[in-house]
């Protein structure tokens, strides 16, 4: 296969007077799982849909696998697969029937079509269910038949519209096995997700897009050395100590003062060592903790440690990530 | 292609109704209770004789049952787009009629099996065919076309109203004048003039004055014609409708 499995050049798209996307470019090369992160109302879903041919774009192109997903809508959809925000599939008959419809109407024979179901219900682990009517889903197992139900014609395009959102943690964890699984496999996979960690664990190249426009691009590590590495957590166990203990960790990480939000002070960091430098200092300064902790940041903080900005200011932060690459 | 798709779709909403015993009951119970209140709480009232009133009830029974049943074809179509099941079927390489063409071929096997209960109960009670077996067939005829028809007109309902509640005022704010103003119920002689002349051309009163012909052996060329005329009618130009409608929506 040559050239990327998904192009998109220049695309917009407006629900009345609002503007959702104002020309998105985008390359996802083959078998890459391709990470495309933003905010509520970035455009993600306007991207995802416009692609799985469910709404047209106002102006610009899309290609998925050189195929127009305008002109040659129809042979775009033999070819992706999707999972949206909301697990679609039908409540009301079990898991095997939702899987062996979608197969028949794909254009597998009813044995095939059998075949098929049985196959994916036992590589998602719902064999077991399999008879049970998916409206007595958990969450988890919806979602998990939902990606299944997206794969019944072994799709050489996955989108994933937010697949882990409302899920829980051991949740997420499976389908984030499933999902390195697929894109092992040869499957190029788009994925949409709000959490820096989500495209962190998953994607191989990440786009950030806010309000319509993209305001970075590039590895998950590039993104994340410009969103300032990781977060320290530190809350004194004294409420009193709050003001030495920042002094302690302003001084520890240099220049960054850290932000305090009722008894819990954050601090920008470049990696996890600086867990053990900060509860060095921290002890022989006399400052006893109650809790002390590493994350990364969010998508949030990121845009705000590089900016001092929320995300509503999305060329600004576009332009300082510009920057900051070169 | 297209005729298994939709095949594929009618089996998954039958699948629907053979899995809900509520559904069940609701398609084989309800037209058997209008029919066994209307015959013996108006009967006597109406006809001197609830036998006279089961003959002259029955065939617009039958009309009147498709019409309340098929408000399931836009009850069931609606909820295909709240669920966002939808989106999974446009993504897929099928045609797009199919969701539609399938929920109404699942839904006319429902009114067909709702119409043999309630004419299979009344030939218990003493109703009697006297158009003989080539009325009989032309009823079943005519009760086969009436449902695609009222599914057309209401599968409009379903993917034109945005919540299921008001599909269902929708539907029943339809379908509830159009059946009682007919000659469903009585004869529309007894009714006040500016009613009559809107019973005689509701279309309830054409299809029920057909199927009297058929079942009961009385005029049957022009009723029936006229029947025909608004079948293909309603059906073309309510199918153009939903199938727009449907291609526009989400």
């Amino acid at each position: 296969m040559s050239g990327p499995a998904i192009r998109t050049e220049g695309l917009t798209k407006s629900f009345g007077a609002k503007r959702v996307l104002s020309g998105l470019d985008l390359e996802v090369p083959a078998g890459a799982i391709f990470g495309l992160l933003g905010p509520n109302g970035a455009g993600k879903t306007t991207a995802v849909r416009i692609l799985a041919t469910l709404m047209r774009p106002d102006s610009g192109r899309a290609y998925v696998l050189g195929r127009d997903v305008v002109s040659q809508a129809q042979s775009v959809r033999q070819v992706i697969g999707l999972t949206g925000q909301y697990a679609a599939v039908d409540d009301l008959i079990s898991a095997r029937e939702n899987l062996y419809m979608i197969g028949r109407l794909l254009g597998l024979k009813r044995r095939a079509a059998r075949a098929r179901s049985a196959q994916l219900l036992d590589a998602f682990g719902l064999a077991d269910a399999a008879a049970i009517k998916v409206k007595d889903y958990s969450g988890g197992m919806r979602r998990r038949l939902d990606l299944a139900a997206s794969l019944v014609g072994d799709p050489a395009v996955l989108f994933l519209d937010e697949p882990t959102t409302g899920l829980d943690l051991a949740s997420r964890n499976q389908l984030w096995e499933m999902i390195r699984d697929l894109a092992a496999g040869g499957t190029t996979v788009l994925l949409t997700t709000q959490y820096l960690d989500e495209a962190d664990q998953l994607a191989s190249q990440i786009m950030v897009i806010d309000r319509g426009v993209t305001v970075a691009q590039g590895t998950p590590a590039d993104l994340k050395s410009l969103a300032g590495g990781q977060v320290l957590e530190v809350r004194p166990l004294r409420p009193g100590d709050l003001a030495a203990a920042a002094s302690v960790l302003g001084e520890l990480t240099g220049m960054i003062h850290p932000a305090a939000e009722g008894d819990l002070l954050t601090v920008h960091v470049p990696d996890e060592a600086a867990v053990t430098a900060a509860a060095r200092s921290l002890d022989s300064a006399g400052i006893p903790v109650s809790h002390l902790a590493v994350r990364l940041p969010s998508l949030d903080e990121a845009f705000l440690a590089i900016t001092g900005h929320h995300s509503d200011v999305a060329s600004e932060i576009g332009a300082a990530l510009e920057g900051a690459t070169r | 292609m297209i005729a298994s798709q939709t095949a594929v779709m009618a089996r998954r909403n039958l699948l629907h109704v053979l899995s809900d015993p509520q559904q069940m009951i609701g398609m084989s119970v309800q037209p058997l209770m209008f029919l066994l209140l209307f015959v013996y709480v108006f009967g006597g009232a109406i006809s001197g004789s609830t036998g006279q009133y089961l003959e002259f009830l029955l065939p617009g029974l039958v009309v009147q049952g498709i019409a309340f049943g098929t408000t399931q074809t836009a009850l069931g179509l609606n909820a295909d787009f709240q669920r966002g099941l939808i989106d999974r079927f446009r993504s897929l390489p099928m045609a797009r009629s199919a969701v539609v063409a399938g929920r109404v071929t699942a839904d006319i096997a429902r009114t067909a099996w709702s119409s043999v209960i309630i004419v299979g109960v009344a030939v218990v009670l003493g109703f009697r065919f006297h158009g003989g077996l080539p009325g009989a067939l032309g009823a079943a005829g005519l009760v086969l076309a009436l449902g695609v028809a009222m599914c057309w007109v209401m599968a409009f309902l379903g993917v034109w109203l945005r919540s299921p509640e008001s599909v269902q005022a929708t539907g029943f704010m339809v379908v509830m004048p159009l059946t009682f103003a007919s000659s469903v119920l009585v004869p529309a002689a007894s009714m006040p003039g500016w009613l009559q002349a809107f019973v005689k051309v509701n279309p309830i009163t054409i299809f029920a004055d057909a199927m009297r012909g058929l079942m009961l052996g009385g005029a049957v060329v022009i009723p029936v014609l006229q029947a025909a005329a608004w079948i293909v009618g309603l059906s073309l130009v309510f199918g153009a409708l939903t199938v727009g409608r449907y291609r526009r929506r989400a």
